[in-house]
């Protein structure tokens, strides 16, 4: 039941994507991001959008499964295109009521829908094609300079990675539990929203009894092999850089500076909405 | 008959790569006060098979009836039938929550829309059933050792008064003394309360001395489905998937084996016993 959130979890397969460093992942996620805003015009929208379906082939994941990643933030979406769309002053369209759809507002609408669309996908993304472990590893490899100013990368590192571990793993018993407690009659799909609460708890107590015991055994399995923090620690695979890592960064630069050069040629209106009036 | 498995199977994350057939076309009936035991190796699909039963989860193709009726029809009453069908889960202590036992154990009564004093009622009996002293009840679950804490979750079960109880690996993680005490409350349960039960197991030296029947799940097939003795005779076979025929019935089969004629149909050490003392003669020559 809880198998359908798909932001955020790895889709086991083999393609040039999975197999690509991390860094050159993340990175590339958040350079996509930002050409995402830094795009302002039909044409470089679909330029983006192009790169992103490349993107999506390369890495043999189901289509399905990114649009799967879209349902959660469906309701955030709706509501910026609604506010977008009635809230923009402008040249009105379309007059009904008290609401006017003006041509700014339609074109914001959309632009912000496609943004928001490209980003949550382009992170889907790289969640989908790069496994908990491996990002925890670019992120603390990317950070690396911090540690001058004495923030404790290693440590940070550590809990997301320990913290990302142990989503799967409660799922999984919140999963059980509730199976369990189904069995003794319990009504988890209650319409009635107090009746509803008080169903979480014969959920919720064995669900945190369980979390405090494993988080527990970890502890001391970790103490068990002498943990004691990031000091000299080495790896046992070290993220090394291969030709391909290096290609891809090519690639992206070159899109990136192709984001430029779609800002720097357009004019300011998004979508050209000419014909509807 | 009180369940029939018409020819269901079952797959996890249909449609992903992690897809897994567990169950694969599987029939059964389940009679009244039948002790049956379901065997399998680790992932051949007994736990997926018993929440089937209770309608947890739904066949992905294939019918499970409860005296005649479709337990996915929409009129079927699932709720009843989880009281009906009562399942205690592996590890069942993972699922206490209350404050004290008592409360915990009334929790299953209590969605029945039992009243208090029914409850109460109902929860003391179980409790006595599993063999839990009256001085526990206002402990904290939390505070009991692991056996104990066990049977208070078979308790919770129990009191719901099912017609069939599944028991997913009950003894999973207990020493042999504890092993020996939840098996021989089971029997015990079996005999004086009339019930069908099916010990889920991957021991045949947990439920060879106690069960009827035995089903042997092998890579999501229900492969055998007999009395203990007929099952036993695949001992080789049951090698293959990984199981084994209780102990003593390997040494039975090595007199045999070696000349001395006795019966191979043996799975406890009493019988084995006397039946080697009964051929004590053909020993001495
Ligand atoms: N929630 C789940 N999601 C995906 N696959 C699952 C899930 N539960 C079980 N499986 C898979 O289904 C198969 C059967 O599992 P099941 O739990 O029924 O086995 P089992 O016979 O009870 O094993 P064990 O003796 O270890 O309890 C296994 O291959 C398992 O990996
Ligand atoms: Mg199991």
């Amino acid at each position: 039941m809880f198998k359908s959130i798909t932001l955020g979890q790895y889709y086991q397969t083999d393609s040039i994507l999975h197999r690509l460093d991390p860094r050159v992942k993340l990175s590339a996620t958040l350079l996509y991001i930002v050409a995402l805003f830094v795009v302002n015009s039909f044409p470089g929208y679909l330029f983006a959008g192009i790169f992103l379906v490349c993107m999506i082939r390369l890495s043999h994941v189901p289509f399905s499964y990114m649009v799967r990643g879209m349902k959660a933030i469906l309701f955030l979406l709706l509501l910026t295109m609604t506010f977008n769309l009635f809230l923009t002053p402008g040249e009105p369209l379309v007059q009904f009521w008290k609401l006017t759809i003006t041509r700014e507002g339609l074109s914001t609408a959309i632009m912000m829908a496609v943004r928001l669309s490209f980003l949550v996908i382009g992170s889907s993304l790289m969640t989908l094609t790069t496994t908990p472990t491996q990002l925890t590893d670019a992120m603390e490899a990317m950070m690396n300079p911090f540690k001058r100013i004495h923030m404790p990368v290693h440590e940070i590192a550590m809990m997301m990675s320990i913290a990302l571990r142990f989503i799967p793993i409660l799922m999984e018993e919140t999963d059980k539990i509730m199976k369990a407690q189904m069995a003794r009659g319990a009504d988890f799909d209650s319409k009635n929203l107090m009746k509803k609460i008080q169903s979480m708890i014969p959920l919720l107590v064995p669900l945190f009894v369980s979390a405090f015991r494993r988080a527990n055994d970890l502890a001391m399995a970790m103490e068990a092999r002498c943990y004691r923090g990031g000091e000299g620690r080495t790896k046992m695979k070290p993220l090394v850089y291969q030709g391909r890592d290096r290609i891809a960064y090519v690639i992206l630069f070159a899109f990136f500076a192709a984001c430029i050069a779609f800002r720097a040629t357009s004019h300011m209106v998004p979508f050209p909405l000419g014909a509807l009036s | 008959m009180s369940l029939t498995i018409e020819d269901i199977s079952f797959t996890y994350e249909t449609g992903t790569a992690m897809q897994v057939t567990a169950l694969d076309h599987i029939s059964a009936e389940i009679p009244d006060n039948q002790f049956i035991g379901l065997i399998g190796h680790t992932g051949s699909g007994k736990s997926t098979l018993v929440q089937m039963l209770n309608g947890l989860l739904k066949p992905t193709s294939g019918r499970i009836l409860y005296k005649g009726a479709d337990i996915h029809a929409d009129n079927f009453d699932r709720k009843n039938l989880r009281a009906k069908v009562g399942l205690v889960f592996q590890y069942p202590e993972h699922q206490l929550f209350e404050a004290d036992v008592i409360s915990d154990v009334m929790f299953g009564p209590k969605n029945l829309g039992l009243s208090q004093e029914e409850c109460q009622r109902r929860a003391h009996a179980a409790l006595r059933s599993v063999g839990m002293d009256k001085k526990f009840y206002e402990k904290s679950p939390f505070d009991l050792s692991g056996g104990e804490k066990r049977r208070v979750a078979i308790a919770g079960v129990l009191a719901m008064h099912p017609e069939i109880l599944i028991l997913d690996e009950p003894t999973a993680g207990l020493d042999p003394r504890g092993r020996d005490e939840i098996l021989g409350l089971i029997s015990e349960m079996k005999n004086r309360m009339n019930m069908t039960i099916i010990l889920v197991s991957h021991s045949m030296d947990d439920v060879a001395e106690y069960v009827d029947r035995i089903m042997v799940m092998n890579r999501s097939h229900l492969v055998y489905d007999d009395t203990p003795a007929r099952v036993f005779t695949h001992y080789r076979e049951l090698e293959e998937m990984g199981l084994s025929a209780p102990q003593v019935t390997y040494i039975m089969q090595y007199l045999k084996e070696q000349g001395l004629p006795v019966s191979t149909e043996i799975f406890t050490l009493e019988e084995a016993a006397a039946e080697i003392l009964a051929h004590r003669r053909e020993l001495h020559v």
